[in-house]
């Protein structure tokens, strides 16, 4: 690799890390391109005439307008929350686009076939085809192996539009309800109407807020009773317009013995100012059901210098209402200038149980404060938590979580890991959990460690023939291997792969 | 940052009742700088973070709540210790119960003489541990200790004296109200003990500013009283340089409220600090450790043990943070807190935080919280022993890791004695 060849001209371990990193830099986020194509948008800024202006776009009833203008006049009293281990230059809500169409979506496609070329080879381009095919998504050229191929629904949607989604008849056919929620609204206004905001309530916090006023456009997902979704469904988010942020909901029901595994990706072009997302995402959980939510986000970090990319400040939250019910989140976490994101969950139904999984990579001037909150509720309720966190470069990585345990949550047990990486000596790594008991008969336990890659595992590997940056790849992999095991195969080797890319340049 | 309006109107009420105690030109002026630092603070309030488990408006709104005085029925804890005593009874010094201060190796001077005098080195120490302490988070009670603290000892350790030094705090009065400030400077190679015990009032504003110079060790252990109604709030800050050690160790049984907090700072390379403590607590009673160390200096140590046992409503806080900064190699951190619940009513809640800017380190914390282990119970039960006295053995044995935090084993074996009678005492 080019990067090691200058190790050995240039021996100031600072200035070659610098050099190294910029020379791994040029083109090393790949989803960095832009696809040029007429787009229509809604004047820039934030106010009621925007919010209304939204609405109207998507043809929302009256109760979802009203819905929309009192998050909006809630959102205009709240102050954006600073607690966060992250510091960003004060952000201009009055300076965005709220929303942004393609022009060729002014008619909404009735199949895939009628839309716009342009976007389904944004898709191909991005490894998604918007096929109805045998595939393998997320992984590139994985489709050309002939090997078993498995199932994936997807709905794509890029900026504060849902382009297409796959294989709906199909769904349809096993009862599973799968389409961008502009459509459910539309279709199911019952559903939408009864389960809108019941986990992420409307005033949660100042971004679920802004994006209750603001969003265009997302996944809704309904399994019913007894159903396991026979393939998995997957939203891919593409932001592509300039200074326009995107607020997508994404809602997702497991009815009673229900199963559905979702998978979501995000990518957006390098560009150099920053950008907002501020996404909310809400799973209802019943009697006997289960979720499983896997994200791999890769959204553009921003250069080495934290010029560009994205705010990603997400409010995601599962509810197990019903007994025995399921939930397992799992994230990988690589892009993004800042993170700003706990997907938790409520353990209100008996014997339910929440997992979280994740890894966040932070590299160059990335800071990501990412954790979890398993709020037990119900009796014998269990959670498992297992965060890996890898700094390098000058960024900032901070897990953050919270384990309550109710008096009435008795029998309960927890587990929490956390281990963070530290690659190079600029780069901080932080744990902030937060342990709340109320039960004698409910167990807790915690466990945190802080190391770096340790020398003598890199010095078997490179004894073994493999370069620096394979050698910290592998290391790191072995380090994340509890979380990357937790993903769909498809993920996991996307994930794989981005851990390695997302590192390069940070060995010195 | 300017103050929310609600808290800065609380402070500016709270500060008009506030009178500052005369002195000499220099322990004026560092009192009215405390009290400038406490206006920019302001007062603590339950929303602000560093008071999220615990109420602080008991701890310094005025008049203090009254707090019955209790007698003790046992003799007090370090009774057979050979140790140099000075009194203390609600805030307020006891020459005639006191020992002769004189003792080869050391200097003990009582603040109020110390800042009385217009050349003392206590101006280099006074008020400048606590005064650099609130850049990471602001402690506005140590502020206004520093304000308003009426005495104290300064103690400057030059040798190695051979008895400890041993502050007795005692309570007469239900409405006492005690505000004490104790400085401490181990000189380079000194070595010093302290022992502290005792409710001391109703209320107690307690801060000791520990300054360990090169290659010196300070020993501190405390036994807080057994008295039901009192309240403290105490802060511990201390400065390390190179190679010396630090090492602290509290048990506290009862009080309705106390909120011990230690706020360590590694200076120099290679030094040691061991922050321990073990709780007890039973029906009325909140307990709240909140640590705070800072590795600023290559390869220190630093260990926090924290041990709580909790029944019959009692609450149990931890707080724990350690902060490697950019630069402090080779660091090992570690911190552990755990809570025995052994009942349903009692509460415990941690926040075990790490702070890390360095790569070459090793640092970890575990938090547990849990009962009794029921196989462990039936073990013993299946062996005869009978059930209380089982359940005693196994929160002993749960207690064996803070108390091993102990130097000295007589003392040590003191704390363990006292432990295992209380136990004794409450078993069913």
């Amino acid at each position: 690799m080019t990067v090691l060849d200058e190790q050995t001209d240039i021996r100031d371990g600072v200035d070659h890390e610098t050099v190294a990193a910029v020379k791994s830099m040029a083109g090393k986020y790949k989803h960095g391109w832009e696809t040029e194509i007429e787009m229509e948008y809604a004047p820039k800024g934030l106010n009621e005439d925007i919010v209304r202006l939204i609405s109207e776009k998507n043809n929302e009833p009256e109760w979802m307008t009203e819905w929309r203008l009192g998050a909006f006049r809630r959102w205009v009293e709240m102050t954006e929350p600073d607690w966060a281990m992250v510091n960003y230059p004060a952000i201009d809500y009055q300076e965005q686009y709220y929303y942004a169409k393609p022009k060729s979506m002014q008619e909404k496609p009735k199949s895939l076939d009628e839309v716009d070329p342009k976007l389904l080879a944004t898709y191909e381009k991005l490894g998604i085809p918007l096929k109805e095919q045998m595939i393998l998504a997320g992984v590139e050229g994985a489709d050309a192996s002939p090997a078993e191929g498995r199932k994936v629904a997807v709905d794509a949607v890029f900026d504060s539009v849902s382009v297409g989604t796959t294989f709906q008849k199909e769904l349809e056919q096993a009862g599973v309800i799968f389409c961008s929620i502009s459509e459910a609204v539309q279709k199911h206004p019952e559903l939408v109407k009864k389960y809108l905001g019941s986990v992420v309530p409307v005033s949660d916090n100042y971004f679920a807020t802004l994006n209750s006023a603001v969003f265009s456009d997302g996944s809704f997902v309904y399994v019913p009773p007894g159903v396991r979704c026979p393939m998995e469904l997957s939203t891919y988010f593409r932001i592509n317009a300039e200074n326009t942020g995107q607020f997508e909901r994404t809602l997702i029901i497991a009815d009673k013995g229900a199963y559905v595994s979702y998978l979501e990706g995000c990518t957006a072009p390098q560009r150099d100012t920053h950008q907002l997302h501020a996404a909310v995402v809400e799973l209802v959980v019943l009697d006997d059901a289960e979720i499983k939510y896997s994200t791999v986000q890769n959204w553009y970090p921003g250069d080495e210098n934290g010029k560009g990319g994205i705010y990603n400040f997400v409010t995601k939250r599962a509810d197990c209402r019903g007994d025995r019910s399921k939930v397992m989140w799992t994230q990988v976490e690589t892009g993004s200038a800042v993170t700003w994101k706990y997907p938790s969950c409520i353990l209100r139904g008996d014997d339910s149980q929440g997992e979280f999984y994740s890894i966040a990579i932070t590299n160059n001037c990335q800071q990501a404060d990412t954790g979890t909150k398993m709020i037990h509720l119900g009796r014998n309720t269990r959670s498992r938590i297992v965060s890996k966190g890898i700094s390098a470069g000058r960024a900032q990585n901070t897990y953050r979580g919270l384990v309550s345990m109710h008096r009435k949550a008795t029998g309960s047990r927890n587990y929490t890991q956390c281990d963070s990486l530290l690659i190079g000596d600029q780069c901080g790594a932080h744990t902030v959990p937060y342990i709340e008991v109320k039960n004698t008969s409910s167990r807790v336990e915690h466990e945190a460690t802080t190391s770096k890659v340790d020398d003598d595992q890199l010095f078997y590997c490179r004894s073994r023939g493999m370069d620096e940056e394979e050698a910290v790849a592998l290391v790191v992999n072995g380090f994340c291997k509890e979380v990357l095991q937790a993903l769909p195969m498809e993920f996991a080797m996307e994930a794989q792969q981005l851990v390695a890319i997302s590192l390069e340049g940070s060995v010195g | 940052m300017a103050l929310p309006k609600a808290k800065q109107d609380a402070t500016e009420a709270f500060l008009a009742q506030v009178t500052l105690p005369e002195g000499a030109a220099w322990a004026s002026a560092a009192r009215k700088a405390a009290l400038e630092r406490l206006r920019d603070m302001g007062v603590p309030v339950r929303r602000d973070e560093y008071w999220r488990f615990t109420r602080p408006e008991t701890l310094f709104e005025r008049p203090a709540p009254e707090a019955e005085v209790f007698v003790a029925d046992e003799e007090p804890v370090f009774g057979a210790i050979d140790r140099l005593k000075l009194v203390f009874v609600d805030g307020v010094f006891d020459a005639e119960a006191s020992d002769d201060p004189a003792m080869d190796g050391v200097e003990i001077t009582r603040l109020s003489q110390a800042a009385a005098a217009d050349i003392h080195w206590a101006r280099e120490l006074y008020g400048v541990l606590e005064a650099r302490s609130h850049a990471d988070v602001p402690r506005p009670l140590a502020a206004l200790n520093s304000a308003t603290a009426t005495d104290g000892v300064v103690i400057r350790v030059t040798g190695k004296p051979v008895r400890p030094i041993s502050l007795i705090y005692l309570h007469g009065d239900r409405t006492s109200d005690a505000v004490l400030h104790h400085l401490v400077r181990v000189e380079p190679g000194a070595e010093v003990t302290l022992l502290e015990n005792g409710p001391a009032a109703a209320r107690f504003n307690k801060c000791i500013e520990v300054d360990v110079a090169e290659g010196a060790s300070f020993n501190h252990v405390r036994a807080q009283g057994r008295d039901h109604e009192r309240r403290a709030v105490t802060h511990m800050f201390a400065r390390l340089a190179a190679r010396s050690v630090y090492k602290s160790f509290t048990l506290t049984a009862n009080g309705v409220l106390t909120r011990n907090e230690a706020i360590v700072e590694f200076t120099g390379d290679d030094a040691v600090a061991h922050v321990a403590g073990a709780a007890m607590g039973h029906g009325a009673f909140h307990h709240d450790d909140t640590v705070f160390v800072t590795h600023a200096a290559e390869r220190c140590e630093s260990r926090q043990v924290f041990k709580k046992v909790l029944r019959n409503g009692a609450v149990g806080v931890f707080q724990g943070k350690i902060l490697v900064k950019s630069g402090a190699q080779k660091t090992d951190g570690y911190q552990i807190s755990q809570a025995l619940l052994l009942d349903d009513e009692s509460e415990f809640s941690a926040k075990p935080e790490l702070e890390i800017y360095a790569d070459d380190v090793k640092c970890s914390h575990g938090s547990t919280t849990g009962a009794i282990d029921e196989t462990a119970l039936f073990y013993l039960r299946s062996r005869g022993v009978p059930r209380g006295e089982a359940q005693d053995l196994l929160v002993l044995a749960f207690l064996a890791e803070a108390i091993e935090e102990i130097e000295d084993p007589d003392i040590a074996a003191d704390i363990l004695s006292r432990l295992e009678s209380w136990l004794a005492r409450r078993r069913d």
